[in-house]
């Protein structure tokens, strides 16, 4: 397990993501963003589906989650409330599936690059990591 | 509307276990509304399904689909069209959308994969609650508008029962007593007096208690 780099997909809200976006692969690198983190910039995280977070795991991911606008200043007013309804309802599943719910996770963060942004992508890496392959993809059989 | 409740995925995977082939059939009408069986829940179900089977290191071929209703045959009808693509239906509509397709499928499996559940309204959004039963016999123009048989834990004609405490009810403390609702509601219409008239024992063939009821409307049939 010591080799396991997890496949971790992050649904971004544009707000949140766009300064990080902006920066180019080598300096996301430089500011400590891990490379097997996948961002999916999304224009609000509350038009984020349910079926989308769950393509995800079906896709490959071994990790998901949600970075939004904090809930009380999003953007779009409900939208990061929203898509912390639709993680818990993906966690339940995951749940009901015998699958660690802890593979999927959503955070609120202020807009712009900072470094809660890269400690969000760590603290998931290392998350999965601990939590091994996902069983999705065999790795229970 | 009909209000339904997805049943426990582990429960869905063990119904479709013998199958490799799903027609996961959604319907577009009351459990759309209430966000348990329409096309959206159909698309969260399927993923999940072959998630489920993934992770016992199977495959499921899922179909996904939704009709406008499954509760009319002429929509029912239309099942035919997946003919030979799949070895189970599985549908998420109403108990009666399962029984229509089973009426109309002598040979194919079909399951349900909601938990059908009452007939209710949406109080607020992402709650439903029950305000009818169904009962075949309608006494809401006695009662205000509110309905005993749906809302009283003992659907008492007569009432109240006098074990509600502050307008309470005694079996489920956290839901008003309808017959408080009932008194307040005519009083405020100047109807109170209708409370003093003795509803007769009631006859409850009407409410199914003698077995399935069929409505025939001779202006209707062809």
């Amino acid at each position: 397990m010591a080799d396991f780099s997890p496949d971790i997909r992050a649904f971004c809200c544009h707000y949140t993501a766009q300064q990080l976006c902006a920066e180019g692969v080598e300096q996301r690198r430089q500011d400590g963003l891990p490379d097997n983190v996948v961002i999916h910039r999304v224009p609000c995280t509350g038009k984020l589906m349910v079926s989308t977070l769950l393509a995800a795991f079906e896709d490959g991911a071994d990790g998901v989650y949600v970075v939004g606008c904090p809930e009380d200043r999003c953007h779009n007013l409900m939208g990061s409330r929203r898509a912390a309804k639709r993680v818990g309802a993906v966690r339940a599943a995951l749940a009901e599936l015998a699958v660690e719910p802890e593979r999927i996770a959503m955070f609120h963060l202020e807009r712009g690059f900072h470094p809660e942004f890269v400690q969000a992508a760590q603290e998931m890496v290392s998350r999965v990591a601990a939590l091994g392959p996902s069983p999705f993809k065999g790795g229970s059989r | 509307m009909i209000i339904a409740q997805r049943k426990p995925i582990p429960e869905i995977l063990g119904m479709v276990a013998p199958y490799r082939r799903v027609l996961l059939l959604g319907c577009r009408g009351c459990v759309s509304v209430c966000s348990a069986g329409g096309d959206r829940e159909v698309e969260i179900l399927a993923s999940l399904l072959r998630l489920g089977r993934q992770k016992a290191g199977q495959e499921l071929a899922v179909v996904e689909a939704a009709l406008v209703r499954q509760c009319d045959r002429e929509y029912v009808e239309s099942v035919d069209r997946w003919d030979g693509q799949y070895d189970a239906i599985l549908s998420m509509a109403c108990g009666v959308g399962v029984n229509f397709l089973a009426n109309l499928l002598p040979m194919t499996p079909v399951y349900p994969a909601v938990n059908t559940t009452f007939y209710g309204g949406s109080a607020e959004q992402g709650v439903w609650t029950e305000q009818c039963a169904g009962c075949g016999n309608c006494i809401l123009h006695l009662t205000g508008g509110l309905c005993p048989m749906a809302r009283c834990a003992k659907s008492l004609q007569n009432g109240p029962c006098g074990g509600s405490v502050g307008g309470r009810c005694e079996i489920h403390p956290s839901v008003p007593c309808i017959w408080q609702l009932i008194h307040d509601r005519l009083e405020r219409l100047g109807r109170k007096e209708q409370l003093l008239a003795i509803a007769p024992i009631r006859d409850w063939s009407a409410a199914g208690h003698a077995g399935p009821r069929t409505l025939v409307r001779d202006d209707l049939t062809l």
